[in-house]
């Protein structure tokens, strides 16, 4: 579904990413992992076309996206659900959830908002409150549902347990594991790599803006260079 | 008491007109974090080019009105595409931004005197038809209610639209958060773009109630309302749209109170910009203002 080939984007002199390749199979969930400063999320925003790649091929469903403007991705089906949720704070819930369907027929995303309503009951619960007044846990949520509201078909996941108490990270996954049953196809960037291993189905591991290992989550799993430099802290 | 009374009326529809430039002016600075400093000007070419319409064009007034408007949001595209546009991936593009925006100002009343020469003029009589009503020493005219309804229906609608209407949404969304709003799908950019033709019809339609309110018009007019905006929308809380409307008729009350009171309008301008000194050391977010305070 998404080619990512020879990807390389610098910030000014600097290459925050170098000559990476990867690919997401339809109706998997794929992770990227690896330190702090890596590269992931230049990764993602670079898939969101927030930031123009130097070189190399963005492709979606064999059709090249490299130069194709961010709000178009969107409608091609790509959405990203920020690192640190990124709610607009100063909007409601529900306006929230409605700007997740910008770019579709109005009528449907008011359809939407009621469907997601239902499926997270505490976002209905708190539809008018000013989104930044929600709990950590209830913004990712509400940026997770916000995603969804675009009727994605690629979710990039950019640390979505974050800064949140172990019970919600749980309940997060679970949403997570949810709607990939339901069939959408999510690259992960996630720091805690025990769990981000073993929700997907293959992973990458990026050191300094390279991949430098990959393979089924599983194998890597037990990969002692995996497990000494990742999950040393959750083994 | 009725001379104060008359005074508070005054103020209210002065203070409607200064709110209507100041929505506008505020509109921008709440998406881009920019002030736009040629929105005085096309404040002036809005009520310049309604005089033209009516003077030279034979156009009712009613007609007019809509035209210049429209013509000024036009500017805006304008000034949006040449001023703010080429700048906009710039580190610095915050106070480049507001060097080009002088600029434009600039260009815009050097093409005022060019197209419309230096002198003060005013529509002709009858331009609109001026009842007037007293109550005891108390006057109101026809055009004066006219001017008001019309800077209130005006802020309203705004109000609504960035409330309700879906690219009003986006307006708001932009405004808190330019990254993010590219990820949901708004084309930013755009939206930047249509935010720049309303701020600049309304200030365009503020410059015509402003020169049928005062029956004065100059290439220059635009100078006096310019700092004005600014202390209306710093008093009311940068970016805050109901603050500027609330800023605008606070600052017009203070300005005929101290008329009243003083019995001169020596003070006016001191007393008025004192409140704004009184604000920002009380409320540096002004009355309204996000409780953030806001990074330059």
């Amino acid at each position: 579904m998404l080619e990512v080939v020879d990807l390389t984007v610098a910030y000014g002199p600097m290459e925050a990413v170098r000559r990476v390749s990867f690919q997401v199979e339809e109706g998997t969930i794929v992770t990227l992992i690896g330190p702090n400063g890596a590269g992931k999320t230049t990764i993602l925003n670079t898939i969101s076309g927030v930031i123009p790649a130097r070189s190399g091929k963005i492709i979606l469903h064999g059709r090249d996206i490299t130069r194709m403007s961010a709000h178009k991705r969107v409608s091609a089906g790509v959405i990203q659900v920020p690192e640190g949720r990124q709610v607009l704070a100063g909007m409601t819930v529900r306006e929230n959830l409605e700007l997740g369907g910008y770019r579709r027929p109005y009528r449907e995303v008011l359809r939407d908002v009621t469907r997601m309503e239902e499926r997270f009951p505490i976002l209905g619960e708190r539809r008018n409150l000013a989104a930044g007044s929600l709990s950590g846990g209830e913004q990712q949520m509400l940026a997770i549902a916000r995603g969804l509201m675009a009727r994605p078909k690629l979710l990039l996941l950019d640390e979505p347990s974050l800064g949140l108490a172990p019970k919600m990270v749980q309940t997060v996954f679970s949403i997570i594991r949810h709607v990939h049953d339901e069939g959408l196809t999510i690259l992960l960037v996630e720091q805690n790599a025990h769990l981000a291993l073993a929700t997907s189905s293959y992973a990458y591991v990026i050191e300094s803006g390279r991949i430098v290992l990959d393979g089924q989550a599983g194998k890597l799993r037990s990969d002692p260079t995996v497990i000494s430099s990742y999950m040393g802290q959750t083994v | 008491m009725d001379l104060l009374a008359q005074q508070l009326i005054n103020g209210l529809f002065i203070g409607s007109v200064y709110g209507l430039f100041a929505v506008g002016y505020t509109l921008v600075f709440g998406v881009l974090d920019i002030l736009n400093l040629a929105h005085a000007a096309v404040f002036t070419l809005g009520g310049l080019l309604a005089l033209w319409l009516v003077e030279t064009g034979g156009l009712s007034i009613w007609l007019a009105f809509p035209v210049s408007v429209l013509c000024c949001g036009i500017l805006g595209l304008l000034l949006d595409r040449v001023a703010f546009v080429p700048l906009r991936q710039r580190a610095d593009s915050n106070f480049s931004g507001l060097i080009s925006s002088i600029a434009m100002a600039i260009i815009f009343e050097s093409a005022a005197l060019g197209l419309f020469g230096a002198r003060t003029v005013r529509f002709p009589a009858h331009t609109v038809p001026v009842h007037i009503w007293r109550w005891g020493g108390i006057s109101i005219t026809s055009l004066q209610v006219e001017i008001v309804a019309i800077s209130l229906l005006l802020m309203v609608a705004l109000t609504q639209f960035l409330n309700r209407a879906r690219a009003g949404k986006a307006i708001r969304a932009v405004a808190e958060n330019d990254r993010t709003s590219r990820l949901l799908g708004i084309h930013v950019d755009g939206i930047i773009a249509f935010t720049f033709f309303i701020s600049s019809a309304l200030g365009g339609a503020a410059g015509i109630l402003f020169g049928l309110y005062f029956d004065s018009l100059s290439p220059d007019m635009g100078r006096s309302i310019e700092l004005k905006g600014l202390a209306v929308i710093i008093l009311g809380g940068m970016g805050s749209i109901p603050g500027a409307i609330l800023g605008g008729l606070a600052f017009g009350l203070s300005e005929v109170l101290t008329v009243a009171i003083t019995g001169t309008s020596n003070l006016r301008d001191a007393v008025a910009f004192t409140v704004l000194f009184a604000v920002l050391i009380l409320r540096p977010s002004g009355l309204l203002g996000r409780k953030k305070m806001r990074e330059a």
